[in-house]
């Protein structure tokens, strides 16, 4: 800290020593309850800041080993109210300042921490803030959908913006470059060649070795958080199922945690083993897809086969107990929407086994397919440094020996009865990753047969009463991808004033440019679905 | 090896004729679709298929259709990677307006004759997202669109049933 204090006048000292103690403090049982007087949101102190410490405090926080994990902003009035998110060994912290009227500059934090680089970008170009210090000035989600000075999050900004009958597409983004007679450049998307999302990747490379790559996305850009403005809490349940169409439980329950803590509304017991019963079927219907894909863009079509096969019996499960194969419109406000029947409540535990049994019988075949094993062991190794730099989440982190899993590290009910242990491996290459989801598959397969335990009788729902003006809360959930962020703030009529979804994505997809450097092209595919980030989720 | 022939013997063919998933009505289409797809495309129908701004539930039920239990190809139907391969665009999603301009080329770049498929809610009418700032809301705001397959997202049957219908016509 001797750094800063010389850096800066004695106020400003002052800030940074109370965040320093407030961070020292963080990982402690008793989360620095001497200056809680600065309140919380959700399950987060808040710790407010001057806006000119914006920075200082990020520096602060990086030093003392605190983890980058969302930012955003927030028009009230005539000011802007900044956030960002910082977590700690599963303690969270919202760092927030307010801009005077009139005032649209801070400092960038990315300079602390590189996996603020792109969400301070999102918010530059949806909200107009102005990050001083930020190394990188191109637009990020404003492509051409909205003139340069328009920014949808604005309140003066309409819903349905001002928009021309064909919308350009994106050009001169500023991609980097090479030069020289061994150098290729390879422009990839935004219409990929398979059922995928769009995006667009610009590979440098040489013969067919990958020299750089970069991501252009925001594609799929089609509005959220402003769609959200004035939405009751059933509705915003809704859109938040349809942020990523595969983590429709991830999102749903974190928008729906937040909603209810800012309401101070408690889903009764029974709601809540189904919940983390619908989360962890989503997440096995994930890995299981992955893990069948994987197989795929190793030419291993047997192991495609296979995992598709266990997948659709997975979806048809979740159709015939739960009515939606992927369990959309399931969670809602105080509750959920379905019950478990009692055939499911019979049936489960057997196609639990039959499914255990079935991993069981395949995992050998992987290890001991070499012509397999030859493309996943050692391909796309992400190294850890960059996990921690970057605040990767979800099996991309597990993968790398860091076992960040909100489960584990902030449970949340009814995990904090389970005990979950976050499945880790040390070597970050697809192979990690992949044997990662496929430990995951036998955890959340136990969790599944501990919640069928444990369920009660009991009401499904909890009824919904209105918060008051400008009640907030947090969302903090273990989506299947990693740790989902969502912040909400209600208005003074119970409707939605911000909703802010942060997918894991975020943090993985700028791991992807770094864990392809040094690999083949013809591999991308493969370490491209060993992290499978989301577009939608992370557009908006 | 003995592992995976075993296992590849066990599970057998789980491949399944579409009876059980809705009514006679579909095995005519079957029947129809294959003499169709025989007659009118030489025996393959090429679907070149475009997010153009959706969810990803949508996609994840596409690719399903590829999965042994449908396993789409043996109706000669094929998803391929170009459009220029392709007599279908199967296209997704409310249409971003960052993706409209990208869904005009590949519509551009696909040979006539040509079908357009919209598939999902949002693709048939904008679902839960609609006409704002940076959706242009169905697909048919956007191109002409010869079938609609609603659902959010539809399920691999109700796919299958659509193309069906769209092949018969």
């Amino acid at each position: 800290m001797s750094a800063i204090r010389t850096a800066v006048d004695e106020e400003r000292f002052v800030v940074a020593e109370r965040l320093r103690r407030k961070l020292q403090s963080l990982g402690t049982p008793a989360f620095c309850p001497e200056e809680s007087e600065a309140g919380s949101v959700g399950p987060a102190l808040l710790c407010p800041i001057g806006p000119d410490d914006w920075a200082l405090a990020a520096e602060a926080a990086a030093a003392q080993g605190c983890r980058w994990a969302a930012g955003w902003g927030d028009s009230q009035g005539e000011s802007w109210v900044v956030n960002a998110l910082l977590e700690k060994s599963g303690d969270y912290l919202l760092l927030r300042t307010v801009l005077p009227p009139g005032r649209n500059d801070l400092p960038s934090q990315t300079p602390h921490f590189p996996g603020a680089a792109r969400p301070e970008r999102h918010a530059r170009d949806l909200l107009g803030l102005d990050f001083t210090g930020h190394p990188d000035g191109r637009r990020w989600i404003r492509h051409q959908a909205w003139g340069e000075r328009e920014f949808p999050l604005r309140p003066d900004f309409p819903l349905a913006g001002h928009p021309l009958a064909v919308t350009a597409p994106d050009r001169g983004y500023g991609f980097a470059s090479a030069h020289g007679p061994e150098v290729n450049e390879i422009p990839v998307g935004p219409v990929h060649a398979g059922i995928i999302e769009p995006g667009h990747f610009r590979f440098l490379a040489v013969g067919e070795t990958v020299l750089n790559l970069e991501e252009r996305l925001g594609y799929v850009h089609k509005g959220i958080e402003k769609l959200a403005e004035g939405r009751d809490p059933e509705s915003l349940a809704r859109l938040a199922g349809r942020v990523s169409g595969d983590t429709a439980v991830g999102h749903a329950w974190a928008a729906c945690q937040a909603m209810e803590r800012a309401a101070g509304v408690e889903p009764p017991e029974r709601a809540l083993w189904l919940r983390a019963s619908f989360a962890e079927r989503e997440r096995i219907a994930n890995h299981l897809n992955d893990i069948g894909a994987i197989c795929n863009d190793t030419a291993f079509a047997f192991g495609y086969y296979q995992f598709s096969r266990l997948r659709e019996l997975w979806l048809r499960d979740n159709l015939r107990w739960f009515g939606h194969r992927l369990l959309m419109d399931r969670i809602v406000p105080g509750g959920v929407a379905v019950d478990l029947p009692e055939e499911a409540a019979s049936g489960m535990p057997a196609a639990i086994a039959a499914l255990r049994r079935e991993l069981d019988e395949l995992k050998p075949i992987l290890d001991e397919g070499t012509i397999f094993q030859d493309r996943v062991v050692g391909a796309g190794v992400l190294p850890e440094r960059i996990v921690r730099e970057l605040g990767c989440l979800g099996y991309v982190a597990r993968a790398c020996g860091i076992g960040r899993d909100v489960r584990e590290r902030a449970p949340h009910a009814p995990y904090d009865r389970l005990g979950v242990k976050a499945v880790v491996r040390g070597d970050g290459d697809v192979a990690a990753r992949l044997y990662v989801r496929y430990g995951e598959l036998l955890a959340s397969l136990d969790i599944l047969e501990e919640c069928l335990r444990r369920i009660e009788p009991g009401p499904l729902r909890t009824d919904w009463h209105d918060p008051s003006e400008h009640a907030e809360g947090l969302g903090l959930v273990e989506g299947w991808r990693g740790e989902i962020a969502t912040y909400v703030r209600f208005d003074g009529t119970g409707h939605v004033a911000r909703f802010f979804p942060r997918d894991p994505s975020v943090f993985n997809w700028p791991a992807l440019e770094k864990l392809i450097l040094g690999n083949i092209v013809p591999d991308f595919p493969l370490c491209n679905k060993s992290v499978n980030g989301s577009y939608s989720g992370h557009d908006l | 090896m003995n592992k995976l022939l075993s296992k590849i013997a066990r599970v057998g063919i789980v491949t399944e004729t579409f009876k059980p998933l809705t009514d006679p009505e579909l095995d005519r289409l079957g029947a129809e679709l294959k003499a169709t797809i025989d007659g009118r495309f030489a025996g393959s129908l090429a679907i070149r298929q475009v997010d153009a701004g959706s969810c990803n539930a949508c996609e994840l039920e596409i690719a399903a259709l590829g999965n042994p239990f449908y396993d789409i190809e043996r109706y000669g139907v094929h998803f391929v990677a170009s459009p220029r391969h392709a007599d279908v665009l199967m296209v997704t999603g409310p249409v971003s307006r960052h993706m409209q301009a990208a869904l005009r080329a590949t519509w551009e770049a696909t040979p006539e004759p040509k079908w357009v498929v919209a598939v999902g809610t949002c693709a048939a009418d904008g679902g839960e997202f609609g006409v704002n700032y940076a959706s242009c809301g169905a697909v048919g705001n956007v191109l002409a669109v010869d079938a609609v397959i609603p659902g959010c997202p539809p399920t691999p049957a109700d796919l299958v049933r659509g193309l069906l219908s769209l092949i018969s016509r």
